[in-house]
């Protein structure tokens, strides 16, 4: 069911740990099972995308599906990276994933996306922090 | 009490998954249900259904009827000194909610202190930290030891305060944990408070009295225990009852509705608008009976014999590194075990085990204040039940080996191997 090359991108990741000198960075948190991923991206002025790091921790598949993903943007310009779409990270995985579980495929996906757009990140924080005495 | 044949009455534990037997060990998120409970729902649509309360025809009458004897039923499994102290709801969240609502309206004013635990499932944290925001209460939590005891002398703390509410599960749906209710209670009423008592986790488990408890209100799910789902109960003192103002309004609740005015019912029909799960109730009274034939006695020693298997098995397999969370096996507490195991996500366990036809839960359980407490992200919990196994503790024993085999080929990088302590804690 987990195919070797998703328990290799777990155990040794690639582009893992942070990125000094980032120009952008984005992230997704899954509160079901506590995952949290962050993506750096250092874009050239000519809009490619040259460095990119993850850090955080996640299951296999949301580590895995990240680790595939900052392979495949490394290098390449934003235009085409914003073109990835989720069938594109899900081919990357290449296992089908249960319904409960394409939130993890998805997770380093979104973060890449809130990196790319600047938005900021839409964790569920909102927590109740008013009236509290 | 022998579990071989009594399992011949679950019919789907039967079912094979991914064409393996099923080994079904998350009972603390809902039971199975016996045939006799399935057959009683599907019964009473058959042969009486009708609304309650409202025809006098035969069949109204009938499904009245039986609405009522298994308030009955629900009455004397609590240890309820009369019926009407009996309010059903549509589960264990609702009730809270409920006296949430109600105690917000009657004795709680801004500043008054709710005392809760780090154990809660959230249901009974989220609606009194609405209350929080909302009315300005304030909200502390009861905290646990290192092996998962709550420390119920906190209760004290705060004495400037006007300590209203003590509101805490009896069990803990994470760690097992049997909670000192009688103690509990004992501190919180010489402080004036009301007592609640979250019964989820133990209702299934072991009987319950609460005149012995010395509590004023109970909640448990009909799901949870061999039941069917949306039926919940919410026991509560005649008193305290009477005090609480309505939930809902609407039908069944009211005496008397006029434009300018309108009077309620009495508890527990002051509670119960609309139309209630009529055919639910029906069922969980048939569960209610079959959980008496059972006996708590074989059952309190059956999950004994379950825990043991569970600590060997963890023990002789995996040495130190299945970490099993919460209170030893001679510990007060349950068949339900949450743990974890380095280097293994418990989502990943959790998939890979339905794989072998194991059904486990991974995440926070709803329990993510407790989860932050024992400072994990997430817990892998197997929670076992009267139609348990032990050998079905070696199946999952079997498939925890496999996956750490599985996970352990791959090598290992310095900076994700240690990944058992991320920066998410506070990553909410
Ligand atoms: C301790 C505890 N309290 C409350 C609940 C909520 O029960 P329900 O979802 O049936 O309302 C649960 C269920 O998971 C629980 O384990």
């Amino acid at each position: 069911m987990y195919q070797e090359v998703i328990l290799q991108h777990y155990r040794t990741p690639k582009n893992f740990g942070p990125l000094s000198g980032a120009t952008a960075s984005g992230e997704e948190s899954n509160p079901l099972c506590g995952d949290h991923i962050r993506v750096e991206l250092k874009v050239s002025d000519g809009g490619v995308v040259e460095e990119v790091g993850f850090s955080g921790d996640g299951c296999a598949i949301s580590v895995a599906a990240t680790s595939l993903l900052t392979q495949k943007v490394k290098g390449r310009p934003v235009a085409e990276v914003e073109k990835i779409s989720r069938e594109d990270v899900f081919q990357l995985i290449g296992i089908p994933l249960s319904p409960a579980r394409i939130k993890c495929g998805l997770t380093g996906f979104v973060a890449l996306g809130r990196a790319l757009h600047g938005e900021p990140s839409g964790s569920v924080s909102a927590s109740e922090p008013v009236g509290s005495p | 009490m022998d579990v071989a044949r009594l399992r011949n009455d679950f019919p789907i534990l039967g079912r094979r998954i991914h064409d393996r037997p099923l080994v079904y060990l998350d009972s603390a998120a809902t039971s199975q249900k016996p045939r006799c409970v399935i057959d009683a729902v599907a019964s009473f649509y058959a042969e009486h259904n009708a609304n309650v309360h409202r025809g006098v025809h035969t069949l109204g009458e009938e499904a009245t009827d039986a609405f009522e004897r298994a308030r009955e039923k629900a009455a004397a499994f609590v240890g309820a000194r009369d019926p009407a102290e009996i309010v059903f709801t549509r589960g264990t969240t609702e009730s809270l909610n409920l006296l949430a609502h109600g105690l917000a309206r009657t004795v709680l004013e801004r500043g008054d202190r709710v005392v809760t635990t780090v154990l809660e499932h959230h249901s009974n944290i989220v609606p009194w930290q609405i209350l929080r925001s909302e009315r300005g209460i304030r909200l502390d939590f009861l905290d646990i030891d290192d092996g998962g005891a709550l420390r119920p002398e906190a209760i004290d703390d705060a004495p400037g305060l006007r300590t209203r509410v003590l509101t805490v599960t009896q069990v803990s749906n994470v760690l097992g944990t049997v909670t000192p209710i009688r103690e509990l209670a004992e501190r919180a009423h010489a402080r004036g408070a009301v007592v609640i008592v979250d019964a989820a986790q133990s209702a299934p488990h072991y009987p319950i009295d609460v005149e012995r408890l010395g509590i004023d209100f109970l909640a448990f799910s009909g799901h949870k225990t061999l039941g069917p789902t949306g039926i919940g109960v919410l026991w509560g003192r005649a008193d305290r009852l009477r005090s609480l103002p309505p939930y809902q309004g609407g039908g069944e609740m009211i005496r008397e509705v006029h434009q300018d005015r309108v009077l309620f019912q009495e508890p527990p029909a002051r509670f119960e608008a609309g139309t209630p799960p009529i055919a639910q109730a029906v069922g969980l009274g048939t569960a209610l009976d079959y959980l008496g034939r059972v006996g708590w006695e074989e059952l309190a020693d059956h999950e004994r014999k379950i825990t043991e298997r569970m600590y060997r098995m963890a023990n002789d397999r995996f040495g130190g590194r299945l970490r099993i969370f919460g209170p030893g096996p001679g510990a007060a507490r349950n068949a339900t075990f949450s743990f974890s195991l380095p280097g293994v996500h418990p989502h990943d366990i959790a998939s890979l085990a339905d794989a072998d036809g194991v059904a486990l839960r991974s995440g926070h359980h709803c329990a993510q204040p407790l989860m932050e407490r024992l400072g994990v992200p997430a817990l892998t919990r197997a929670s076992a039940y009267l139609y348990t196994l032990p050998e079905e503790i070696d199946r999952l024993g079997d498939c925890l080996e496999r996956i750490e085999a599985l996970f352990a080929r791959a090598p290992t990088r310095g900076n994700v191997a240690n990944r058992a302590t991320p920066d998410l804690n506070t990553a909410t």
